[in-house]
């Protein structure tokens, strides 16, 4: 005798993204009414993130309250790299070996920081181009950091992150002699990705081009605030 | 890893599911996956194949993928095309006017009980 199993189905047709897209745009709008503007910044690992925030949290910690939140690794070398080097705010949050950071992580991390203390937070995201392209932070806008070295073909293959992100940074200028990178080749593959996304080429080691970067984030959180 | 976090969130999704239609175990759980969609399958049962040791509503159970084909419209000649073959250039007009119409989907299909 055979038995036939009875198989139910039923259908959900869900992306797996959505709660986390729902998530974020709930943060987003919190932090609108807080008036706190979030940078989520991401990269492949050594691109140069904290060195950059570095820098750049210097020429700006006068003129905007300053936080940021490392989770880049799961240890706190970055996090004590940014309190040493600037004397702002930075705690580590812990992935878990996670690749990458969604709404809820990310809520969670501006729950530890001092309330109201801050204008501007910055989070270091995850170092990988894929996983943190697919996951919104709920950050008010997205940037990321590509090192010379990487190659100007970055955007070609990874499509999905430089289409989610605002601005473009372009780190390590000072080695473009020794390798075929090509700016305006790679201008031009970030526009093909996202039309509107700024491209601004730095060197985080001598501190070249950050008042640019400085400048855009300034723009950015006033207009937020407004 | 990329595909392991992925699991995480299917599992999460399944359990809210099965609560909701009151399911006491699920033998399968389909998955439409975009061919550009950066998951690699084999990676992602393996994952699954792990972490449902671990969740009594999922023991045993399997996953199962669908491919979803990739395809790209062209804005300038309306035409569309398979977009692992031929990239971000139309191959009837060449031009680089280019969307991704699917392929990036990675979603849950249905659960079977
Ligand atoms: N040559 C050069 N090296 C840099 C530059 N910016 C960062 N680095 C170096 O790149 C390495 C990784 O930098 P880090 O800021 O830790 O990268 P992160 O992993 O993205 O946070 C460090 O050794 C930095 O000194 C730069 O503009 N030029
Ligand atoms: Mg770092
Ligand atoms: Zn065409």
């Amino acid at each position: 005798m055979t038995k036939i199993e009875e198989v139910k189905v039923i259908e959900i047709k869900k992306s797996i993204f959505a709660d986390n897209n729902k998530d974020a745009d709930a943060l987003r709008g919190e932090l609108k009414d807080r008036g706190v503007f979030l940078l989520n910044l991401m990269s492949s690992p050594g691109s140069g993130k904290t060195t950059t925030l570095i820098r750049t949290i210097n020429l700006l910690k006068d003129r905007l309250r300053i936080a940021v939140m490392e989770a880049d690794i799961d240890s706190d070398v970055d996090a004590v790299k940014i309190k040493e080097g600037t004397g702002v705010e930075s705690i580590q949050l812990h992935t878990g070996g996670m690749c990458h950071l969604d709404a809820e992580m990310t809520r969670q991390g501006l729950d530890n920081l001092a309330p109201g203390a801050a204008d501007l937070v910055i989070l270091e995201n995850v170092g990988n181009l894929v996983c943190p392209a697919e996951f919104d932070t709920g950050a008010v806008k997205n940037a990321m950091i590509l090192s010379v070295p990487e190659g100007h073909d970055k955007p070609l293959k990874y499509p999905l992150m430089f289409s989610v992100c605002d601005l473009v940074l372009i780190n390590k200028i000072d080695v473009m002699p020794y390798f075929d990178f090509d700016l305006d080749k790679c201008r031009e593959y970030v526009h093909m990705r996202n039309p509107k996304a700024s491209v601004i080429p730095i060197c985080a080691r001598t501190g070249e081009g950050v008042e640019a970067f400085a400048q855009w984030l300034l723009q950015e959180v006033e207009h937020w605030k407004n | 890893m990329h595909e392991l976090g992925i699991v995480f969130y299917i599992i999460k999704d399944v359990k809210t599911a099965a609560l909701e239609h009151d399911v006491q175990h699920v033998n399968a759980v389909v998955m439409n996956i975009g061919e550009v969609s950066t998951i690699v399958p084999d990676y992602l049962t393996d994952c699954w194949r792990w972490a449902v040791t671990k969740e009594p509503l999922l023991e045993g159970s399997e996953l199962l993928i669908n491919i979803i084909p990739a395809v790209t419209h062209c804005d300038a000649c309306g035409r569309e095309y398979e977009t692992v073959r031929y990239g971000k250039k139309c191959p009837h007009c060449g031009s680089d006017q280019t969307w991704l119409l699917k392929g990036n989907e990675v979603e849950i299909k249905e659960i079977q009980v």
